[in-house]
């Protein structure tokens, strides 16, 4: 029965991601790549990798700090740290332009100086923003491998009396030079489709990517043929970065389990120190924008254009439809895997070799002969949004399923206990906590997006994010920050909700 | 009478063969015995239908059922350990034994069953707040409740006490009746207590049963080194 229902969603998530990849390349093959176009494929790669070098430089200090330290609030910081993941991007935008924009705190502290400005625009703020949002993930995936290092190797540490230098030597090196390379991948596959950042602080010629240049195609050139052709591009890209990826072992980011008391030794003097301050301007940089975006928006919240609330309820609207739907695929597929149908797992992360606007792309050309694409654009955003977040549902589900049916399989099948039942009294019960979890971060991920929506809404039925960039192009700064805290308290909202429900489940 | 065919019957796994052509008669008590890693747990396995067949045929009252699904055949399996689910109720993990889907159960009947196995009133706990030799009455009191005409028992009671588990036989005895009983064991001394017939499994074949005194009074040579005879 989950079998069936596996393989019957695995083909239909084959052809919903390669469908349009092939309408894309059919539509492409009448164009020639202008060297506008290889600009832009020349800075997505690079901004990709000064992104994910960066990320993973910033990140080896900070988890190696919060490896070997105890201090109060620390549990509180290592469950911050995977916020960033559920936080809308266009949020973090609008918080780093408070702070490093040109009317920022640190410009404006400058200025006061009389030292030169900082821009934000440009190959230096995608680079940041980028760091912003990725750092915090790449550190908990590295402090997993610090986590992960067994006991008994840093007691043997220890009676060989080894000092910190050494400990670095023969433990953290060998454990980084596992961990590093999947982590980095990681960071650089996300960066590589980045879309809402290069949106604001990208664009021109010297910063625009591929993702960017799709969009620009569509939506004001409306030249269809060299849209295609740059998704190809991408999806060539992409494509590649996810192969080469797939041979490295990827640490888990999210979830638990990183909270274990070890023993690693807490070195005393200058490195007391360094990671104390480590751990302070890391905590300064990531909290230093939600606070701006609080502050500016609190205000704003009492001010907000009307367009707002339809935009709301649009953004929840999608939420609710594409969170059950990624998860419940994502769920059918992990259940198929674990008993033994091993070709759907690869295609379960097959969205990942795609990006919202090349499936957009593809949807695009298909609708367009026969309806106004604005007409269909929340239908088109649930189901990229969907498709887009079913491999972070896939991931959080597959292990657990695993063990479900490695555990109860055989029981259940003596029993004859399949089909509803079977989803009712033993699936439900026993995944209800990272189905909660799935649930909350793809919710979270659904209502904060802005992807596919911009490339195919009108002025009517655009959803918050959009509305969100809409005023910042208008200047409207506060609006847009209060708009901003409400999209927050959204998607937060949505993923402890569902969280919560997760957690309610009877543990036995 | 009914019995359990097992004809031509013969498992492949990489270099690993167990081979069988051997019957067992409603209402018997039939060890499985031999050496670790010589297939007791695949031959049980195979019955209950977690295994496939490789060549041959499986019978029960002569009808074929080694095509059907695990709970469509007539039978009911313990394995080692993971009897019950722990989610649920002892009361609904008895249930599970009349449906699956716990819509029509006579819970009446689900604890006369309990009070059967002497786990009366205990219906409404979780298994984690039972004892390891209540958990296996419970185990025992859903395939009493299934009131199948086979009980598997594989190694169901080997983590308890040597007290416990002589207990729990004496309980299968008392309360399988006419069911055929197949019980996977290592330990010889429950072949003696608890079955009038053993089937030695060694060299890739399990061998057609004999009455457990004589095999123990003459061993075979694979069972006299199992026995370190």
């Amino acid at each position: 029965m989950a079998r069936r229902a596996g393989a019957l969603i695995a083909a239909g998530l084959a052809a919903l991601t390669l469908g349009p990849v092939a309408v894309v390349m059919m539509q492409a093959g009448e164009g020639m790549l202008s060297s506008a176009d290889l600009a832009a494929l020349r800075f997505t790669v690079v901004q990709a990798a000064l992104s994910s070098l960066a990320s993973v430089a910033c990140a080896v200090p900070l988890a190696r700090a919060l490896a070997r330290r105890r201090f109060p609030g620390r549990g509180l910081l290592v469950t911050a740290l995977g916020a960033p993941f559920l936080l809308p991007v266009i949020v973090a935008v609008l918080g780093l332009l408070a702070v490093f924009g040109r009317a920022g705190v640190v410009n404006t502290a400058l200025r006061g100086l009389g030292l030169p400005e900082v821009s934000i625009f440009g190959l230096g703020g995608v680079v940041l923003a980028h760091v912003f949002l990725n750092m915090p993930l790449a550190t908990r995936m590295i402090l997993q491998g610090w986590q992960a290092v067994p006991a008994e190797r840093l007691r043997l540490a220890q009676s060989l009396g080894f000092g910190p230098r050494h400990v670095w030597q023969h433990i953290e090196v060998p454990m980084l030079r596992d961990v590093l390379p999947g982590t980095a991948l990681a960071v650089f596959a996300i960066c590589l489709t980045s879309f809402a950042v290069v949106l604001i602080l990208g664009g021109g010629p010297a910063a625009t990517t591929v993702e960017l240049a799709i969009y620009q195609a569509v939506r004001f050139e409306f030249d269809l043929t060299r849209a295609a052709l740059l998704a190809l591009m991408q999806v060539g890209t992409c494509g590649l970065a996810v192969a080469v990826a797939s041979f490295f072992a990827l640490p888990a980011g999210f979830g638990a389990g990183l909270d274990r008391s070890a023993d690693l030794p807490a070195p005393d003097g200058w490195r007391r120190i360094s990671d104390a301050g480590v751990i302070a301007l890391a905590t300064l940089f990531l909290a230093g924008p939600l606070l701006a975006v609080a502050l500016r928006g609190a205000p704003g919240l009492l001010a907000l254009p009307v367009s707002v609330w339809p935009a709301l309820a649009a953004s929840l609207l999608v939420a609710v439809l594409a969170a059950p739907l990624a998860v419940g695929a994502a769920l059918a597929l992990a259940l198929a895997r674990a008993q033994g149908l091993g070709w759907v797992g690869p295609i379960a992360m097959l969205p990942m070799a795609g990006s919202q606007l090349v499936l957009g792309t593809g949807l695009f050309l298909l609708v367009f002969p026969f309806v106004s694409p604005a007409t269909v654009a929340l239908p088109v955003t649930v189901l990229v949004t969907a498709i887009m977040a079913l491999p972070f549902a896939y991931r959080i589900l597959a292990p657990q399923a695993q063990v479900l049916v490695t555990d109860y399989g055989r029981l259940a099948a003596s029993l004859g206990l399949s089909g509803w039942p079977a989803l009712r009294l033993l699936v439900l019960p026993r995944l209800r906590r990272p189905l909660g979890f799935a649930l909350g971060l793809t919710g979270a991920l659904a209502v904060g997006d802005l992807g596919v929506i911009a490339l195919f809404a009108a002025e009517q039925g655009a959803t918050l994010p959009l509305v969100i960039s809409r005023l910042m192009g208008a200047y409207r700064m506060t609006q847009a920050a209060g708009a901003a805290l409400l999209l927050v308290i959204a998607a937060f909202g949505l993923f402890w909700m569902c969280d919560r429900w997760g957690r309610g489940g009877t543990e036995a | 009478m009914a019995e359990l065919r097992l004809e031509g019957f013969r498992i492949t796994q990489d270099d690993f063969t167990l081979r069988a052509d051997l019957a067992l008669p409603a209402g018997g008590r039939v060890a499985v015995i031999g050496p670790s890693g010589a297939g007791k747990s695949t031959l049980l396995n195979a019955i209950a239908g977690f295994v496939p067949l490789n060549a041959g045929a499986m019978t029960w009252a002569g009808q074929r059922i080694d095509a059907l699904p695990p709970g469509e055949r007539p039978l009911s399996i313990l394995f080692q350990d993971q009897n019950l689910f722990p989610h649920l109720t002892v009361a609904q993990n008895l249930g599970l034994g009349l449906d699956p889907g716990l819509r029509h159960v006579d819970w009446g009947g689900v604890n006369g069953v309990l009070d059967r196995v002497g786990l009366a009133g205990l219906g409404g706990r979780r298994p984690a707040q039972l004892s390891g030799g209540q958990q296996s009455r419970a185990a025992l009191a859903r395939a009493l409740l299934r009131a199948r005409p086979i009980l598997l028992l594989d190694e169901p009671f080997a983590a308890l006490g040597p007290a416990l588990k002589a207990e729990m036989l004496a309980l299968v005895e008392e309360t399988a009746g006419e069911a055929l009983v197949v019980l996977v064991t290592h330990d010889p001394a429950d072949a003696r207590q608890f079955a009038k017939q053993t089937v030695l499994v060694a060299d890739g074949v399990a061998a057609a049963p004999q009455p457990t005194a004589e095999i123990f009074a003459n061993p075979p040579p694979a069972l006299a080194a199992y026995l370190g005879q």
